[in-house]
């Protein structure tokens, strides 16, 4: 297995490599984003639920 | 007895623990698709003898742009059921569609592009498939600022429903465009009436991926709903029995 030919992918190893990073990088911010702002949002919810019963 | 168990689903209370139950399942379905699709896009899938090795970013910008054309019928579908029966939950997969939607066809016209310069010699080139595809993300993009535009969240769905109907028309034209119109975008060579005509050495990584994207759909609008389901439940009873 040669890395350095599976990288140059016979020179069309940037298209290649940019499209593979491009749907990394949006589809794991759709997943990151909403998961934060769940848990912010759970957060939020717990505390105001600990506030109205203390 | 099923149609009753279904049509509680309808009520946020039942649907936040139901598609609670269901992410792990789905998360763990899709991460074990897109690592074996990868694996045979990158490693088993031979190059092609006219492209080369760009044929790997097929396996990236085809299931992408299905995934991109398949999610805004789901919204549309879903935007015309809580317009006529005004079903929220309806409304709330709508909206939840929509940012994914838009991800892919944006995923589409990138790798499209990542794939036309080294092919055509050129990123872009007004085609009727190119085209047609980039009015679907102008569409997706004017459905999420039409709805977070409006504050009052049934006419904002209602709002968000309209367009989406009406962007409906795009779909077909996306579909036949390499049909009706002389296009430098090659013509169908899976989604035909007489069978895919692409060899299985392309044509498995190519179904394994589109698997896992679809997968991958359905975990993320399961997230997205269940917090828009925190957004507008707030002080609800049940919310915090199941949030403690």
């Amino acid at each position: 297995m040669n890395w350095g030919e599976f990288l140059h992918m016979g020179g069309h190893g940037l298209y290649i490599w940019f499209s593979y990073a491009a749907a990394t990088i949006i589809l794991g911010l759709n997943v990151i984003l909403p998961l934060r702002r769940f848990r912010a949002l759970l957060k939020l919810d717990n505390e105001s639920t600990h506030e109205s019963t203390s | 007895m099923l149609i009753k168990n279904f049509q509680k689903l309808a009520a946020a209370k039942y649907f936040y623990p139901f598609a609670g139950r269901l992410i792990p399942w789905l998360t763990g379905i899709t991460l074990l698709l897109l690592v074996y699709g990868i694996y045979l896009g990158l490693f088993v899938a031979p190059p092609d003898y006219q492209q080369g090795e760009s044929v790997r970013i097929m396996f990236i910008h085809v299931p992408s742009a299905w995934m991109s054309i398949f999610i805004y019928a789901m919204m549309a579908g879903a935007a015309a059921i809580g317009l006529v029966w005004k079903i929220k939950l309806a409304d709330n997969f709508a909206s939840a569609c929509a940012p994914i939607g838009a991800s892919f066809t944006f995923l589409a016209l990138i790798t499209g592009s990542l794939w036309g310069k080294p092919m055509w010699g050129a990123w872009w080139v007004w085609d009727a498939r190119l085209t047609s595809e980039l009015i679907l993300l102008f569409l997706y993009i004017g459905f999420m600022a039409l709805q977070s535009a409006i504050d009052e969240p049934r006419r904002a769905a209602r709002a968000g429903a309209v367009l989406a109907l009406i962007g409906v028309i795009n779909l077909p034209v996306i579909h036949y465009s390499v049909e009706w119109w002389n296009t430098l975008h090659q013509p169908a060579s899976v989604a035909r009436i007489d069978g895919p005509r692409i060899h299985s050495s392309i044509l498995v990584p190519l179904l394994v991926m589109a698997a896992a994207f679809m997968f991958y759909f359905f975990t993320v609008v399961l997230i997205r709903m269940r917090t828009a389901i925190l957004g507008t439940e707030r002080n609800s009873q049940w919310l915090q029995g199941e949030t403690e």
